[in-house]
């Protein structure tokens, strides 16, 4: 039985600009493996399309239970994720350096997208019984870290460093959002004062070498700085008009590492210009902004962090794509959401979407 | 009370609700700002920036170049510049600007008198990467190529010459074999993961101290950034990253020695290796023929490469440390020892030697005819007595000698530190029984007490045997980097001397192997009068001649005319000055016959030449630039 406010309350707006950036996704997508190739490797572009109607489908099965069952299932779901990820080092298929992907019959799946998920529902069943007025001490932050740093240091050993990057971020933005208490924020700050040298000391070379080549661009101007360089004559030589669809050279010519995923925005930039990206960054705004509308509009505590949660994962995930490729970040391996090529991607970001919906059209409803 | 309890619930939900609105205002200030700075930094890229950009991107003229890093200088103890780099012209191609690529590649080949395929085949191999990346034809082409390019430059484009650094072995063959050589990295070593941040084209340490010290000395490649007109030529640089040089390294060794010790090996196959006994620094190490590392930088063939590995007298192997030899009369000090501990024998006891001795049905010689009479240890080690071990040996286990063996550091590598160190063998009776299934026989032990039989050692196994010996009893273990420094001059790792372990022996048995050495040399009877270098200076040492193949009958090697190659090899090891010892030394002659008549006479030369260096000549012309009072100063 669906119940008719529901459909009264459907947020089309959300649909509308979601569908609007996959579009813009398609067709970026499209360019990056086709412009300029003599050999088109246009089975990625259709198998992104097949991972489209996945995504879809998985998106209106997100939003047609109540969330409020997500509180109770959040347990079974983030330990099914956790499973999964400790297998990657066992079953997973090792790919350009890393171990990221689990095979399920021909298809390949990657746990760490799905384990952002996983921690902001978590995140959103603990903090909706720790949360009040006062904020957390530093005893109700102790589950939440430990929750969030055991699906970060299997992530990190893959290694994935741009994926755990963001767990930390969501769960760091989310334990903010629910409000610290001032002496154990003081606590956190001076510990993750200690923890960072540490950290770079467990870091790989070649990752060390990219954060340095990001704080100073020079320093290595044939490896990751060349990435850069490269990234940044693709966006600026679109310039205000761009130079239209699949007419991009930088991309055409293979200068761009990993067109089709890291630094598909530089491919999309090339092609439409100053105007094009100012539309797709105003709609990637938007999105963002309509999340944190939905997060205003809930009235419980779970939907509240749980959409808050969401929205803080697309916005990291949008500035650090999209500031990487301008030259603003390091180079990590994030990819831009509805954009860059990768089937799990895809499906958890449409899921997301779904959740979001699920929490929007369900605003008015009470037990 | 159910209602209460919602009523309160409700309470607290709607200043949760509250509180959280109002920080959602803080968050969405933020994530607006994040997306100005997003905005703003796509304007400056695209519309402030952007015709630069299309610019640079229209004519694809970004190019990439290495600079590749200035490799650290190689000195010896004193400072005296052993390696150093000179500027080598390295020629390459871009193919994309190289238009047409097959004319371009055929003027060059009559300038470089190089065949045009052999060209034209380096720049289709790296086909299936970018054709913008510069592809290298050849490397130090010499000045009449370069200026012959240089003045057709303008017919010839995509083509870069570029400056590089490249090794140079002053001494060419001198220590050839410790200072190794390096070559382009193979691509079996680009795939292996042992050099991650090498590419094709660079080079690396392959052998000796460029090996073991490879990342010390590689230094750092700086790159540079370039735009490239259409014909490839530079015209502005975008960005540029200094080389950083690589660190200085100090050797151990004192090349006028060295020089000294090659000279003494010269048209011989063999060993010289000496060292400072209380130090462990080794002074000097030569393997006799040796090679021209200058060769390998610049790219052996095939040719030449399967010549020089297929000599018989092995150029590329380091005779002092991988030559496995038995040690044949020098092991006598082994034996004494052993027997001397072990109370088989003592100071006095002596044994009769009438030039042979039964054992079994068999008869074991001495290798003096006549025999040498009633010797005691002491004796028996100055004349190298057979029989006097022979004896010995009827009376030792063949397990208790072999553990003291390995006890002085016999049978295990020394820990030099160069790579291709051997083991040697020392044979025990559970090593026989694994190794050819049979028991251990008593004859062998006979065999086994002169140094003959399975026994094997290496050069520098027996110096560093000798070395304790001459120090009171401790293994040292043996270096040859004395110090690397940065080059600014900064001392960032230094050889430092280790104790390994100690000799299995009393202050008195010490004692009366060191009066039977003393006596090697130093008395009428002695094997090595020889090696006395006069001048007050008392050397201390033993002679040794390895049997190749079994003596037969009652002839010794003296009498039989034997083929060069079934020549024993010739032993000496010594240190001196006897009293307080400074240098110990070394000395195998493969086939030289005679330990005493081949080997001592180069330790003696050696010992001169280290200890009284103003009483010798320097006949090595320019090549040893040693102040001599550095040298003193080292003593």
């Amino acid at each position: 039985m669906i119940d008719r406010r529901l459909v009264q309350n459907f947020d089309w707006g959300l649909i509308g600009i979601t569908l609007a950036i996959s579009l813009l996704g398609i067709m970026t997508l499209y360019s990056a493996v086709t412009a300029g190739k003599s050999i088109p490797n246009e089975a990625i572009y259709l198998k992104q399309i097949v991972w489209y109607c996945i995504g879809f489908g998985a998106m209106i099965c997100s939003f047609l239970f109540n969330y409020k069952a997500l509180d109770r299932w959040a347990i079974a779901i983030y330990c099914l994720i956790v499973f999964l990820l400790l297998l990657v080092p066992f079953l997973g298929k090792y790919a350009g350096g890393s171990k990221r992907w689990l095979m399920v019959g021909p298809v390949s799946f990657q746990p760490s997208e799905f384990a952002k998920l996983a921690v902001i529902i978590i995140l959103a069943r603990y903090y909706s019984r720790a949360a009040s007025s006062k904020g957390l001490s530093f005893r109700d932050l102790f589950a939440p870290f430990l929750l969030s740093i055991t699906p970060f240091i299997l992530i990190v050993l893959q290694p994935d460093l741009g994926t755990a990057m963001m767990i930390f971020l969501i769960a760091a933005s989310i334990s903010l959002f629910v409000k610290i208490e001032r002496k154990a924020f003081i606590y956190l700050m001076s510990g993750g004062a200690v923890t960072i040298p540490l950290v770079w000391f467990f870091l790989k070379d070649y990752q060390k070498q990219r954060i340095l080549t990001f704080l100073n661009p020079g320093h290595d101007p044939l490896g990751a700085g060349y990435h850069i360089i490269q990234s940044k004559i693709a966006i600026g030589s679109g310039m205000i008009s761009g130079k239209g669809f699949l007419k991009g050279t930088q991309s055409a010519l293979s200068f761009l590492p990993e067109q089709h995923t890291d630094f598909i925005f530089s491919v999309f930039a090339e092609e439409w210009g100053f105007i094009g990206s100012l539309v797709l960054l105003l709609l990637l705004f938007m999105l963002v902004v309509w999340g944190l509308k939905i997060t205003y509009g809930c009235r419980d505590t779970f939907g509240t962090v749980l959409s808050f949660g969401i929205t803080a994962m697309l916005s990291w995930e949008v500035i650090v794509n999209i500031g990487m490729a301008m030259g603003l970040m390091p180079v990590v391996g994030v990819t831009l959401p509805f954009i860059s090529y990768g089937g799990s991607s895809i499906v958890a970001t449409m899921i997301s979407i779904g959740i979001l919906l699920n929490i929007s059209m369900r605003r008015f409803l009470f037990e | 009370m159910t209602f209460l309890q919602t009523t309160m619930r409700k309470s607290i939900r709607t200043t949760d609700s509250e509180w959280f609105r109002l920080r959602l205002s803080v968050v969405m200030t933020l994530v607006t700002a994040a997306f100005v700075v997003l905005f703003l930094r796509l304007f400056y890229l695209q519309v402030l920036e952007g015709e630069e950009f299309r610019r640079l991107s229209e004519n694809n003229c970004v190019r990439l170049l290495t600079i590749q890093p200035q490799r650290g200088f190689v000195f010896d103890r004193n400072g005296a510049l052993l390696v150093d780099n000179r500027p080598s012209f390295n020629l390459s191609i871009i193919p994309k600007d190289a238009k047409p690529v097959e004319s371009v590649i055929d003027i060059l080949s009559r300038y470089l008198n190089v065949p045009a395929e052999e060209l034209m085949a380096k720049v289709r191999n790296i086909k299936g990467t970018s054709s913008f990346r510069p592809v290298l034809l050849k490397q130090d082409i010499g000045r009449d190529a370069l200026a012959l390019i240089e003045a057709h430059k303008y017919e010839l484009p995509g083509i870069s010459v570029d400056v590089q650094p490249r090794r140079y072995y002053l001494h060419r063959q001198s220590a050839a074999h410790l200072i190794g050589y390096l070559s382009e990295i193979n691509s079996s070593e680009l795939k292996g993961g042992k050099y991650p941040e090498y590419k094709p084209g660079d080079f690396v340490g392959k052998f000796g101290i460029e090996r073991e010290f490879e990342k010390y000395i590689k230094g750092k490649r700086g790159g540079r950034q370039v735009e490239v007109n259409a014909a490839g030529q530079v015209v502005r640089v975008l960005e540029n990253i200094n080389s950083e040089p690589g660190n200085n390294i100090y050797l151990t060794i004192d090349q006028r020695l060295q020089s000294k010790a090659e000279e003494l090996l010269k048209d011989k196959a063999g060993a010289v290796v000496a060292m400072e006994p209380s130090s462990g620094q080794i002074l000097a190490m030569a393997s006799s023929p040796a090679f021209d590392p200058n060769e390998f930088v610049c790219g052996l063939t095939h040719d030449e490469w399967k010549d020089l590995i297929s000599q018989p007298a092995r150029p590329m192997g380091n005779k002092a440390v991988k030559g496995e030899y038995p040690p044949a009369s020098t092991y006598k000090i082994v034996t004494a020892i052993a027997a001397l501990e072990e109370k088989v024998i003592d100071v006095n006891t002596s044994f009769y030697c009438p030039g042979y001795i039964k054992h079994g049905n068999r008869e074991f010689r001495c290798w003096k005819k006549g025999g040498h009479g009633s010797v005691n240890v002491v004796r028996a080690l100055a004349e190298s007595c057979d029989v006097f071990f022979y004896n010995v040996g009827q009376r030792l286990d063949i397990d208790k000698l072999a553990w003291y063996a390995k006890s002085c550091g016999l049978g295990a590598p020394t820990g030099i530190g160069l790579e291709q160190e051997s083991e040697g063998l020392i044979p025990s009776a559970i090593w026989k029984k694994k190794r050819f299934g049979s028991p251990w026989s008593s004859g062998e032990t006979l065999s086994a007490v002169i140094g003959q039989g399975y026994n094997l050692v290496t050069p520098v196994q027996m110096l560093v045997l000798t070395s304790a010996i001459a120090n009171g009893g401790k293994r040292v273990k043996p270096y040859v980097m004395k110090r690397i420094e940065t080059p600014g001059g900064q001392n960032i790792l230094n050889g430092e001397t280790e104790i390994v372990g100690n000799l299995p022996v009393s202050q008195s048995t010490l004692n009366i192997v060191k009066k039977g050495l003393w006596e090697v040399v130093n008395t009428d009877y002695g094997t090595a009068r020889i090696a006395r270098p006069g001048g007050g200076i008392e050397i201390s040492g033993k002679t040794g001649t390895a049997q190749i193949i079994g003596r037969r009958g009652n002839e010794t090697s003296y009498e039989r005319k034997l083929p060069d190659h079934f020549k024993p090899h010739a032993w000496f090891v010594s240190y001196a000055p006897s009293s307080d010892p400074k240098i110990a030394i070394s000395v195998i002659i493969e086939h030289g016959e005679h330990g005493s008549s081949a080997a001592g006479p180069i330790a003696r030369e050696l010992v001169k030449c280290y200890l009284n260096p103003e009483a010798v000549v320097d006949d090595n012309g320019p090549d040893t630039k040693v102040v001599s009072d550095a040298v003193n100063d080292e003593y």
